[in-house]
């Protein structure tokens, strides 16, 4: 009987890691822009989908995926609009994997210029899954409360930008918007921050305008 | 709570380990944890220990090693330890960085048993 130690260095979640870099790659040759959307459930995922869906039809051609644990309500909100949508249920999984997006992906039209990947509405466990998105957003809605960045940190750290929803509300609730602002910005230096309202459209023309931009950015031949 | 999907994940990679060595069994894992890989370690110890009985690591005994968070500044070079959750460099007090260790989920090496 023989023992040795062999040097594996292998990513836990290096299966998961293979299977998104495959999706990024057929993203960007046909110049598509996938983005992850995470929060918390209720945070407004949906309501900002159904926004955007409306402001960029008849200019923009997109497709949603929507991760829920059940139901398919999501997704029929979202064809409601006249949008294509996927809806994957985990059936109990708190997260979206890079292989459940591999397994939709074929269905997907080739000549979209928006992906939108809406996540299992769960502030922690997303954040681990590279999902093969270009661009990954995390919202956080006013009512949460103003304290949450620093208790979940791992969803800001690994955003490229923080949308701060439900800004009609900021009148009625105790709601210290410049220190969620510092505090993700203490986690993420790099983050690009938007106050919105998806029900008013208050403050979603910015954000379209970053959707537009990373758009050509990850369809530039050098991204 | 995704620890077990991450122990499936694991005990797929050492199934292939056992197998590509020719090891009869595998007797220790050693997994690198960062603390900002959104992993308990906890949790993944009782993962480990539910998933491995049966399988080729049955009886292996599991080490979590856990570097801290290391950030590199783009402006100075200097790499350091952020303070609390705190994103600056340590030396010039930058936040244009990058971070160079915290978020590891590592398989880091294996100790197999050949009959």
């Amino acid at each position: 009987m023989t023992k040795k130690e062999i040097l594996v260095r292998e990513a836990l979640l290096g299966s998961n890691d293979k299977v998104a870099a495959d999706v990024r790659r057929m993203l960007r040759q046909r110049k598509i822009l996938g983005v992850n959307l995470m929060s918390s459930p209720g945070a407004g995922k949906t309501t900002l989908l159904e926004r955007i869906a409306e402001r960029l039809a008849g200019t923009h051609r997109l497709a949603v995926i929507e991760g829920d644990i059940e139901t398919e309500r999501d997704a029929e909100r979202i064809r409601a609009k006249g949008v294509p949508a996927w809806q994957i249920t985990t059936g109990g999984a708190c997260h979206l994997e890079a292989r459940m997006i591999g397994r939709v992906f074929p269905e997907i039209p080739s000549d979209l210029d928006f992906l939108f990947i809406e996540n299992v509405g769960n502030l922690v466990c997303p954040a681990a899954y590279d999902l093969g998105e270009s661009l990954r957003c995390v919202l956080l809605s006013i009512p949460e409360g103003d304290d949450k960045p620093k208790k979940y940190p791992k969803a800001f750290l690994t955003a490229d930008c923080l949308l701060i929803t439900k800004s009609d509300l900021l009148p009625v609730l105790a709601y210290d918007l410049e220190g969620v602002k510092r505090e993700a910005l203490d986690i993420n230096p790099r983050l690009t921050v938007f106050v919105l309202s998806a029900l008013t459209g208050d403050g979603l023309e910015p954000f379209l305008e970053y959707l537009h931009r990373a758009r050509e950015k990850a369809a530039a031949p050098d991204a | 709570m995704h620890e077990l999907s991450i122990i499936t994940s694991l005990f797929e990679t050492l199934e292939s380990q056992a197998r590509d060595h020719g090891a009869a069994r595998i007797t220790a894992v050693e997994l690198k944890v960062g603390p900002l890989s959104g992993v308990v370690p906890e949790l993944l110890q009782e993962a480990f220990d539910m998933f491995k009985l049966g399988t080729v690591a049955d009886g292996a005994a599991l080490t979590i090693v856990q570097p801290p968070v290391r950030v590199r500044c783009r402006s100075c070079g200097a790499e350091t330890e952020p303070q609390g959750l705190v994103f600056k460099c340590g030396e010039c007090g930058s936040t244009d960085l990058s971070l160079a260790a915290g978020t590891d989920l590592y398989l880091e090496k294996v100790e197999l048993e050949t009959d």
